[in-house]
């Protein structure tokens, strides 16, 4: 995550600049000579440069960003707003006397994993079959990066309508493949709405991780395979003892995003159940917004500090632990 | 470059790439094929895969019964403006960090990457207190404010990257034969990074067109809703119906898909240039 460290490695990894026209290397590497003709006004065009961009952000992003991070610790109802005293950790004790909080957050457990396990591997799959060269190579990524196109919330909608129970295209399916002999009704019952739910997520997610790991292992050089071949090394042997290991790196940031990302993302959810059946597809960020709807921002604001909170130290333990597997291998 | 694929291999690879494909393109038949049926067949017992009559009905209906022209308007309005604002000033903010070395530029890039991590649903309160106070709730110009500030971060991360690939010798040769950094900047660079430019605009634009939950929460009167504002209408009455809302998803989804065909190529490039090299 950290920029300057990312930075730092290219710059000391890098071969001097050459041709080669890869993803990866085409990238300047060396240290920039300063340039003296800028010394003089260097700091002022910086400044001026980065001006527009960093007013917009305050005043649109930061400082409502942290008003309502400081509406945390405040009674800050809109049906009520005589009094907005500081009222310290009351809000945060209130979410965790709320037993709802703990089904939100097995829920969103399920949701984070559910998603990302069957996406990372449909997409790696994906990935490791379009290195090899076909005739509509091009147009296979062009389509299936489609979804892309489309928010969530429409996602969800679309979703929505195919897990019908009475009209729903997947019950027809179902039924005509002899599945199911009666519909289910998907989103009505607690019991699969959240397996309807993640598998919109699963058909939006997958071509993410095709397109990370697709442009990671277009950066292995071919003469690694070609000397593996050489050595009589099987697929499978090539597979967890050279292709994994060296993308290792790629495919640890870009599951640490996507955590992140799915974490974060009511949208399809929003669209698709609102949350429902009694709570059983509300996770996190869902719920914080209906919280926002009864009016409560004090309690919404402690439930966004406490995600934030949760990510970061998920996002630390999940660095060590893929530092550390890093640097035995390597 | 992958050693020779066997018979069994390759049917593998040919039935899986198919299957997911057909999957991905199932959804987005799907609702078009809804949206043309003609109302009354919509929501009958045994489902059409392809329908026997096509019918406009749910479209012109969205037009007469609604005011979705509105919508659409406003929508492609608001997401054009902010879109090319946001690039702008992000072509400006992306330049000085790719090519300036200064103390404080790993703290202006983290403070860009941490907008992307906290719950935006954190600051919608405030944002509507702080609009209220400027007079711009449920007013255009204000939401598209607020749409170029949300674009500004990660569109000035995906620039900066499409900067670092420009090698540095081409402004100093510009620089050279007395050009100035500002001209070397215009006449040289940007018309080089043309691909990635543009595509840094369709990914502003296709952001601002889908975003929901600031629109919804600083729009209200029907003059002045975008399109997924509207939807989100569409779905909180009792009764979804469901022509009108397919024909609507169509219509909402039809723009950003063209968009995104013209420029997946440079959005790819800019999503995955960061992270790979990392």
């Amino acid at each position: 995550m950290n920029p300057s460290t990312t930075d730092a490695k290219a710059r000391q990894a890098a071969p001097p600049p050459t041709d080669n026209p890869g993803p990866a290397a085409a990238r300047p590497a060396a240290p920039r000579p300063r340039r003296p003709v800028f010394t003089g006004r260097r700091g002022l065009s910086i400044a001026a440069f980065m001006a527009p961009a960093a007013l917009f952000v305050a005043i649109f992003v930061y400082y409502p960003m942290i008003a309502g991070g400081q509406m945390a610790f405040r009674n800050w109802n809109l049906n009520d707003l005589t009094d907005t005293s500081w009222v310290g950790l009351k809000n945060f004790k209130g979410i965790l006397d709320d037993p709802v909080f703990y089904t939100v957050l097995g829920n969103t457990a399920v949701w984070v994993v559910g998603s990302i396990v069957p996406q990372f591997v449909i997409g790696f799959a994906i990935a490791l079959w379009l290195r090899r060269r076909f005739r509509f190579r091009g147009l296979y990524q062009a389509l299936i990066f489609f979804p892309w196109a489309i928010s969530g919330f429409l996602i969800g909608i679309l979703f929505r309508w195919m897990f019908n129970s009475e009209f729903g295209v997947v019950n027809d399916l179902l039924e005509k493949a002899h599945l199911i002999d009666t519909p289910i009704p998907w989103l009505a019952d607690p019991k699969t709405a959240m397996t309807a739910v993640v598998i919109a997520n699963i058909w939006y997610g997958v071509t993410f991780f095709t397109i990370m790991i697709l442009a990671a292992l277009q950066s292995i050089p071919d003469e690694i395979y070609e000397a593996a071949a050489l050595d009589g090394a099987g697929k499978v042997r090539t597979l967890f003892q050279i292709t994994i290991p060296s993308i290792r790196g790629t495919l640890a940031l870009t599951v640490l995003l996507r955590v992140i990302w799915i974490f974060n993302f009511p949208d399809i959810i929003f669209g698709m159940t609102g949350g429902g059946p009694s709570n059983e597809t509300h996770i996190v960020t869902t719920w914080m917004i209906s919280i926002t709807q009864q009016g409560d921002y004090g309690k919404a604001s402690a439930v966004g500090l406490i995600v934030v909170a949760m990510l970061m130290v998920f996002s630390v333990f999940y660095l060590t632990a893929t530092r550390e597997r890093n640097g035995k291998t390597s | 470059m992958i050693n020779k694929e066997s018979t069994a291999g390759r049917a593998v690879r040919i039935t899986f790439l198919t299957g997911w494909l057909i999957v991905t393109v199932f959804p987005l038949y799907w609702i078009t094929i809804t949206s043309l049926k003609s109302p009354g067949t919509i929501f009958s017992p045994s489902i059409a895969y392809w329908p026997e009559h096509f019918s406009l009905a749910n479209y012109t209906g969205l037009f007469s019964k609604a005011q979705f022209g509105v919508y659409l308007t406003n929508s492609l309005v608001i997401a054009t403006v902010a879109g090319a604002v946001a690039t702008v000033i992000s072509l400006l903010s992306a330049y000085v960090l790719a090519r300036f070395e200064f103390r404080s530029k790993t703290a202006l890039l983290m403070a860009a990457l941490v907008t992307q991590m906290i719950p935006s649903f954190i600051a919608l309160g405030p944002l509507y207190m702080l609009m209220t106070e400027l007079q711009l709730v449920d007013n255009r110009l204000g939401l598209t404010l607020v749409y170029i500030a949300v674009c500004i971060p990660f569109c000035t991360v995906m620039l900066r990257g499409f900067f670092e690939n420009v090698p540095d010798a081409l402004e100093e040769a510009a620089m050279i034969d007395g050009c100035s950094r500002l001209g070397a900047l215009f006449r040289v660079l940007l018309p080089v990074m043309q691909p990635g430019i543009i595509a840094a605009f369709i990914f502003n634009f296709v952001n601002c067109w889908n975003e929901l939950f600031l629109s919804v929460t600083l729009m209200n009167s029907d003059a002045n809703k975008t399109v997924p504002t509207a939807l989100n209408g569409f779905i909180s009455s009792f009764n979804i119906d469901w022509g009108s809302m397919s024909a609507a998803a169509v219509l909402t989804i039809a723009p950003t898909m063209v968009l995104f065909a013209f420029a997946s190529r440079y959005i790819v490039q800019g999503l995955t240039s960061g992270a790979v090299k990392g």
